[in-house]
């Protein structure tokens, strides 16, 4: 059986050609085959083939919802009552959720099938999956290579066939980048599109939810799904949500643009370059408008991201005190030792690091010149990008400056790790939506993704774009 | 920028979060890198920009201010580590 899209596959449910139980049987099947990836943290074997049961009488009796039997694995920083969540940390040592998020109750009440939690960075924190407490994942084109981060797992999940769908989160890049590595579909939503109750928070002004599928229609659907107003985040936009689901293919012309600098610059890989200079000499045989931008800012969107993260990360994470949950030190005389053993001993290197920053970035001898400054740097930044889409409907670029690198690769050089989000950290300073589409493979097969940026709440204009330019190869 | 054990240390303290003596040193060579790198942002005149302080257009959102009572007790303590019936427990604060 061939997944192409979600759609397709409910047909083939309701008209009984395909069985759901089998689907199950098939994704945990595969799961177990492919354990050497270190995707699934947790399976939930028994409950998704009750599920398929429960479903596939749903379907029988023609009552089945709007993702009936679409099975779905979910990032380790998502809430599902009483299942497991680590957010890829000891800190959290044998956790289980009082309570599911938001996110993830919409597709449960829609009757997707939630098949396990998904390994990925300490916290969301890293670009390749390596900062996790329970080690890296592989990326399946080349087992030898990182499969981005942080939403790594939930990347390698879809591109190997061990569920239809995953759910991941996005704070600069972290549904994008995987996406991009693992020639996948990840959609970054608006800021405040998706409720973020039920997820662990990392940069409260960052932090999106958002969805890796194969193709960009399942992508809209689950966004369609999760998106909307919540009473349990307060933050959440109230803005009506679209129906997403019912793009289609059209020959619309659309202005836009790219950062011809960026596309020269040293560090693009030659083959990156080479197949989004395809792309865009295929976007105007379609007849866009393409206008290149001069954006000598950019190089200031990483700094501006790592300051603002760093400071509000490690006032989140504030929370884990060895007290209330998670892992708690053996060795505290006093509260004060609790609290730094208990978190010294959780916390690995990468976290404990950005809490340190974030620590010094808002204490205060340095608020001004490092947080505020951020701050108003990301202004600037979010004015003049504003003022792109004045003259421009998206903007697009590749989505990593390189394919997938080797693990252990980068684990050196702080800096290196950060120039991998250099093109996906702008949607996230700016609050503006964004997704990553496939776009080929170098000689080696290593996959290549494709950006497009777009304008707040309009991503059914930007879903419907990525539609009519993706190539699926099946 | 130049970030020396004592202020590692004193950072540590505020983040109550304990560093073995190589964490200190390597957190101290990690934060001078990354400061330095950050420091770029000084190239930017902001002097007339307001910092942005909310991603978040919208107004705030009321809701009725109705006792729903979600968690029992007994889940709020499910996951604490030391616990009895009714609290969380600690080590003895109060000589």
């Amino acid at each position: 059986m061939t997944y192409k899209t979600y759609i397709e596959f409910r047909k083939s449910l309701f008209e009984k050609t395909t069985l759901l139980v089998d689907v199950v049987k098939e994704f945990l099947q595969n799961i177990e085959k492919h354990k050497d990836l270190n995707v699934f943290l947790e399976v939930y074997s028994q409950e998704a083939l009750d599920q398929a049961v429960i479903i596939q009488e749903k379907i029988n009796l023609g009552s089945a919802g709007k993702l009936a039997g679409m099975v779905i694995g979910i990032k380790d920083v998502l809430a599902y009552k009483n299942h497991g969540l680590q957010s890829g940390s000891n800190i959290l040592e044998g956790f289980k959720s009082q309570f599911t998020a938001t996110a993830i109750q919409r597709l449960i009440d829609e009757d997707a099938i939630i098949i396990g939690r998904q390994n990925c960075d300490e916290f969301a924190m890293g670009s390749s999956n390596e900062n996790s407490a329970f080690g890296p994942t592989l990326n399946f084109a080349d087992k030898t290579r990182v499969p981005g981060g942080s939403s790594g797992a939930s990347a390698v999940a879809v591109q190997a066939n061990l569920c239809h769908a995953s759910i991941g989160s996005d704070t600069g890049g972290s549904v994008r980048q995987p996406a991009g590595f693992c020639g996948v579909v990840g959609l970054k939503p608006s800021y405040s599109r998706i409720s973020r109750w039920g997820l662990a928070a990392y940069a409260s002004s960052f932090d999106c939810i958002g969805p890796i599928t194969h193709c960009v229609e399942d992508a809209a659907l689950l966004l369609e799904i999760m998106a909307g107003n919540d009473d349990y985040d307060s933050t959440v936009s109230q803005i009506p949500v679209d129906s997403y689901s019912e793009i289609s293919k059209s020959d619309k012309k659309y202005t836009i643009g790219y950062f011809e600098d960026a596309l020269n610059s040293e560090g693009l890989a030659s083959e990156v370059k080479d197949l989004t200079q395809k792309k865009i000499e295929e976007l105007i045989a379609l007849g866009h408008t393409l206008v290149p931008l001069s954006f000598p800012r950019m190089k200031y969107l990483l700094p501006t991201y790592y300051i603002l993260t760093m400071a509000e990360a490690s006032s989140n994470l504030a929370r884990y005190d060895g007290i209330r949950y998670g892992l708690r030190t053996k060795n505290a005389g006093s509260l004060e030792e609790l609290y730094k053993k208990s978190r010294g001993e959780g916390f690995g290197k990468e976290v404990k690091k950005r809490i340190m920053l974030g620590t010094f970035i808002l204490s205060a001898d340095y608020y001004d010149a490092y947080y505020t400054k951020a701050q108003r740097v990301r202004r600037l930044i979010q004015e003049e990008t504003n003022a792109f889409f004045k003259q421009v409907d998206f903007i697009i670029s590749p989505t990593t400056p390189t394919p997938a690198f080797k693990i252990g690769a980068k684990s050196d050089n702080p800096m290196e790790m950060f120039l991998a989000d250099i093109f996906t950290v702008h949607a996230n300073v700016v609050g503006l939506p964004s997704i990553s589409i496939p776009n080929g493979e170098t000689v080696d097969g290593l996959p290549v993704g494709f950006q497009i940026l777009g304008t707040e709440f309009e991503e059914k204009k930007m879903l419907e774009f990525a539609l009519n330019i993706q190539k699926i190869d099946f | 920028m130049n970030i020396d054990i004592e202020t590692i240390k004193k950072i540590s303290h505020l983040a109550r979060l304990e560093l073995k003596p190589e964490e200190e040193q390597q957190m101290s060579s990690d934060f001078a890198k990354i400061l330095d790198w950050m420091d770029q942002l000084n190239e930017l005149d902001t002097s007339n920009v307001e910092p942005l302080m909310h991603m978040h257009q919208g107004v705030n959102v009321f809701r009725k201010d109705i006792a729903k009572n979600e968690l029992t007790k007994a889940e709020g303590l499910f996951n604490a580590p030391q616990k009895n019936e009714d609290y969380f427990m600690v080590p003895k604060v109060k000589e």
